[in-house]
């Protein structure tokens, strides 16, 4: 028990040494679904050091597939259930996180390490809408 | 270092946490929000962990008048809780049960290929988009910052 304990909690350290670099050096916080959908409506001068981030999470995610695999869920052949329901994941993550001002990184890692209650807000509430589609997709329907 | 370097550092570092953590795995973040379910409660030792580092660094990086490589530090919102930031993450929270992937992960992830991935963050990027247009709007909620540069959460 203890050690399948330890990999998320070292994950998750290395969440917070991520969230501190950015702070320290580029004055930004770690909000993935800020840093990355703000590039959508870019602002000049303001540009690279997102594209750089990104890039940076994808270089991540190659290092993991190659040298972890075990890290990701396997590829799946989607029926046109699965691709619906994806598209609708999709939709909601994308649309909630900006018109919520951030997502599990933003308000639940940065946020709440500054005691704002607006990212503890934010966190319990979709924490529980979390929860209960869960419930309602495994339990119920 | 460069802040074009730092920030891909810490993109860098980020996707290994995530992936070292299991949160690159939907089948992890469901157990998870499966609470009465046989509940996985490991990936709440992500959020703590990652809660802890930042928390014990980030009074020690605000002594500083400013970062490294920016002139300031952020901003924040003062609007408080209101009904944008509750409906916002209520849907955020709803998708995330669907799918099993937040932004960070689901971006991580999009290395491997896997076709989930490849209908999901095209997806992701066009609720980023519908939402952005929506709140551009000159009669959008007056009052409320736009989701510019500066805004965080």
């Amino acid at each position: 028990m203890t050690s399948s304990l330890l990999l998320p909690l070292l994950g998750g350290a290395l969440i917070g040494l991520s969230a501190s670099l950015l702070l320290l050096a580029n004055g930004r916080v770690a909000g993935i679904s800020g840093v990355v959908g703000s590039l959508l409506a870019p602002v000049r001068g303001d540009i690279a050091w997102r594209v750089l981030f990104f890039g940076g999470l994808v270089t991540g995610g190659l290092l993991l597939a190659w040298l972890r695999p075990a890290s990701f869920a396997a590829p799946v052949s989607l029926s046109a259930g699965g691709v619906a329901l994806l598209v609708a994941a999709g939709l909601l993550v994308g649309f909630g996180s900006r018109l919520g001002n951030g997502c599990t990184s933003g308000h639940g890692v940065c946020g709440i390490s500054r005691g704002s209650a607006r990212s503890i807000a934010a966190t319990l509430t979709f924490m529980a809408t979390g929860i209960l589609t869960v419930f309602l997709a495994r339990h119920v329907f | 270092m460069r802040p074009n370097i730092s920030a891909f550092l810490s993109g860098l570092l980020f996707a290994l946490g995530l992936g070292l953590s299991g949160m690159t795995d939907p089948a992890n973040v469901l157990g998870f929000l499966d609470i009465v379910g046989d509940w996985d409660f490991r990936l709440a030792f992500v959020m703590g962990g990652a809660i802890a580092v930042h928390a014990a660094l980030r009074p020690l990086i605000h002594k500083r008048e400013r970062p490294l490589f920016a002139a300031k530090f952020p901003a924040f919102s003062a609007s408080g809780v209101d009904r944008k930031l509750l409906v916002g993450a209520g849907l955020f929270g709803v998708g995330w049960g669907l799918g099993g992937y937040c932004p960070g992960p689901a971006l991580t992830s999009l290395a491997t290929g896997a076709t989930q991935l490849l209908v999901f963050v095209p997806t992701m990027f066009a609720g980023m988009y519908l939402a952005q247009v929506l709140q551009a709007r000159p009669n959008a909620s007056a009052g409320t910052p736009s989701l510019g540069a500066t805004s965080a959460p």
